[in-house]
């Protein structure tokens, strides 16, 4: 026994509420890592008992199996076993189990018993099985399995007292280790012992699942729940970002007032303020993006998602699991590969990382509105389409089947044989619970901060020395910005950008557009000599570029970056959450091959034609 | 009559003969008996896929999983009784 600290592990199948209760045990007191050396999310919070006892509670991921198949389960297993390097073997697990789903989660338990640790199990969602006339005689179970049983209700505050109460006394003896014999065979016993259950699954579920899985109609409210989304990623979000921009422009309107015209403040302003500004100005559309996923975890629709879409996914060489990580990548391909570690089987998450870039982020879009407006013809099409956005249309197809190509293109190349398997659990339908939403909205946000914020940030600043230094002469003819290294690098970049199309000041403003992408419009404003007002750097560049560039050049910009990996954030993502800088080379050159390609082609085409 | 859960028709019960390894050895038959498919126990398709009637939704114990028809081979099943 250790002597001031109590270690305790959270153990139990996924679905079993195991994060709930550890919201409700812990509050807002978590530290949220990762393992070391793996992308398993590592969840832990100290509380203090009521015995005035330390208590370090560690929510393991959760397990089907100690016989583990993914990289989460080797963690719950390794962790139980004593076996993982910088991790205390528990003093204590509590072993949660789903009392609705117990012919699944008690064989679990049995395998978790036969470690032979002091444990203790908590009967989760008293309530949902006592609505749904489920009797569980606690006592005879607890005879039964020899450790200590409480029940708990992980969506209430004081569903949790008894199990308190309990972790706080004395440990329980640890269970005598017995041969394990037919687990499957001693559950089916518990249960015809201890538990009464008038109904295999819950009424409210096969009614919801009649439609929800439905060929037809799952796929319709698939369709219109997608829909809801990017209704208020796009819309919902845009008075906000308007907001934050306002405030942006606001405060350096007053800083170059209030500050000497010198480096500090150009520093100050164009490098610190605007980089901060074009990190925060998403975060709106991330923060409803989030909201939406979780409000759909929670609620057990999202793996019905990946069961109609399954099939699809799997064609190009993907998983059905791909889909809400593709899904938040049209917001920010930041998110949506984060979002991939959901996915647990190692080659189905890298592949989906490898595409997530080709989804058009909501980056591209003032790209894409700037080139759009200054060379397409507002101009009706069939009838009843605008020939604007139908190309905006074009350009989401493209990115979204460009991603299935390349895909399939990588599941030809691996030719790997190997079957991985869907085997994916469909839980009960929950309603969402406001305090877990929020914690788990305050996490993903933070963990989005940091891990975009510092990049960009730096970037920005970089970015902003590259194109100021070295200052141009007095007399200096053209924009400053051609003296600066940033220019000289452009000008250096023609000679391998002239065969697609691309003149000088594209080459330029790509080089601060790596910060984010949309900075290419504000950059292209700098080089073209505009004022610098950010606010209608585009407005006033759509006339310039139409009447200088040829459509051709305009074209090939707008299918570049239909692919480029021009966007620092997302390659530092990938290498954060695959720990390689061989899959950032992949993603980087892969992109890249395929931007230049495919750019060369339509910049030929289109000059051949015009 | 020994039968494939995926041959099996929708909403029919039916109870669990075997889980077949296709190779040695074999994960996912390993999971698939963790998960509850092991003999005696009462199994129901409850739905198929949009496309080519693939995943299946399966109904084993109090739990539905949706399997891959390529993985629901591995699951021989016998009328229920």
């Amino acid at each position: 026994m250790s002597a001031a600290v109590l270690n305790v592990a959270l153990v139990g199948n996924p679905n079993c509420g195991k994060t709930a209760l550890f919201n409700r045990l812990t509050g807002s007191r978590q530290k949220v890592a990762n393992y070391a050396g793996v992308t398993v999310e590592r969840k832990a919070g100290d509380i203090r008992t009521a015995s005035g006892r330390l208590m370090r509670l560690l929510d393991l991921p959760g397990a089907y199996s100690l016989s583990a198949t993914s990289p989460d389960e080797a963690i719950t297993r390794d962790v139980c076993l004593g076996r993982m390097a910088g991790e205390q073997r528990p003093d204590l697990l509590v072993c949660v189990a789903d009392a609705t789903n117990l012919r699944l989660h008690l064989r679990f338990v049995l395998e978790v018993r036969a470690l032979g640790l002091p444990m203790i199990l908590a009967l989760n969602m008293c309530d949902a099985a006592a609505r749904r006339g489920i009797v569980i005689d606690r006592a005879k179970l607890e005879a039964a399995l020899g450790v200590p049983v409480v029940e708990t209700v992980a969506v209430r505050a004081d569903g949790v007292g008894t199990l308190l109460s309990q972790i706080d006394g004395a440990l329980p003896p640890p269970p005598s280790k017995r041969p394990a014999g037919d687990l499957h065979a001693e559950v089916r016993r518990l249960i015809a012992d201890a538990v009464s259950m008038p109904r295999r699954t819950a009424v409210i579920d096969d009614a919801l699942d009649r439609w929800a899985l439905h060929p037809v109609f799952g796929l319709a409210i698939l369709s219109v729940v997608m829909f809801l989304i990017f209704q208020a990623v796009f819309t919902w979000a845009a008075p906000l970002q308007d907001g934050i921009d306002t405030l942006i422009n606001g405060s350096a309107d007053w800083l170059r007032t209030v500050l000497p015209d010198n480096t500090l403040r150009s520093l100050l302003v164009e490098g610190v303020l605007v980089g901060t500004g074009s990190v925060i100005v998403f975060l709106p559309q991330i923060l409803l993006l989030f909201l939406f996923i979780l409000i759909l975890e929670e609620s057990g629709y999202l793996p019905r998602a990946a069961f109609l879409l399954d099939r699809l996914m799997v064609g190009a060489g993907l998983t059905g699991r791909s889909f809400i990580p593709l899904l938040s990548s049209f917001a920010c391909a930041v998110p949506g590969i984060m979002a991939a570690r959901t996915i647990q089987d190692p080659r189905d998450r890298l592949a989906t990382i490898l595409v997530a870039p080709l989804m058009t982020c909501s980056a591209r879009l003032p790209v894409y509105a700037l080139l759009i407006g200054a060379f397409i013809p507002q101009q009706t099409v069939a009838g009843i389409f605008n020939l604007q956005g139908l190309v905006l249309f074009a350009l989401y197809v493209a990115g979204i089947v460009s991603a299935l190509a390349v895909a399939y293109t990588m599941k030809l190349i691996r030719r790997d044989t190997i079957e991985h398997a869907l085997l994916l659990e469909l839980p009960s339908y929950r309603v969402p619970h406001v305090q877990d939403v929020l914690i788990g909205l305050w996490e993903r946000a933070s963990i989005f901060l940091k891990r975009v914020g510092g990049i960009i940030l730096t970037l920005t600043v970089l970015l902003w020395f590259l194109s100021t230094y070295p200052v141009a002469p007095v007399g200096f003819a053209g924009p400053a910005i051609d003296y600066s290294f940033a220019g000289r690098i452009g000008h250096a970049m023609e000679a391998v950008f002239a065969p697609i199309g691309f003149n000088w000041q594209i080459c330029i403003a790509l080089v601060p557009g790596l910060a984010a992408r949309e900075v290419a419009v504000s950059s292209l404003a700098t080089v073209y000599a505009l004022s610098a007002a950010a606010d209608d750097a585009a407005g006033q560049l759509l006339p310039l570029i139409a009447a200088q560039w040829s459509l051709a050049t305009a074209l090939s910009l707008i299918v570049w970056y239909v692919f480029a990996p021009q966007c620092v954030s997302t390659l530092a993502v990938i290498r954060r959450e695959t720990g390689s800088w061989k899959i950032v080379a992949i993603a980087a050159g892969y992109l890249f091959a395929l931007a230049y390609g495919a750019s060369f082609i339509t910049f030929r085409i289109a000059s051949a034609l015009s | 009559m020994d039968q494939r859960l995926r041959d099996l028709s929708l909403r029919t019960e039916a109870i669990v003969d075997r889980v077949e390894d296709l190779q040695s050895p074999d994960p996912i038959a390993a999971r698939l008996r963790d998960l509850g498919f092991v003999a005696g126990e009462v199994v129901q398709v409850v739905a198929t896929g949009p496309i080519g009637g693939d995943p299946l939704v399966v109904l084993v114990g109090y739990t539905r999983f949706a399997l891959r028809r390529a993985e629901a081979a591995r699951v021989f099943v016998r009328a229920a009784a």
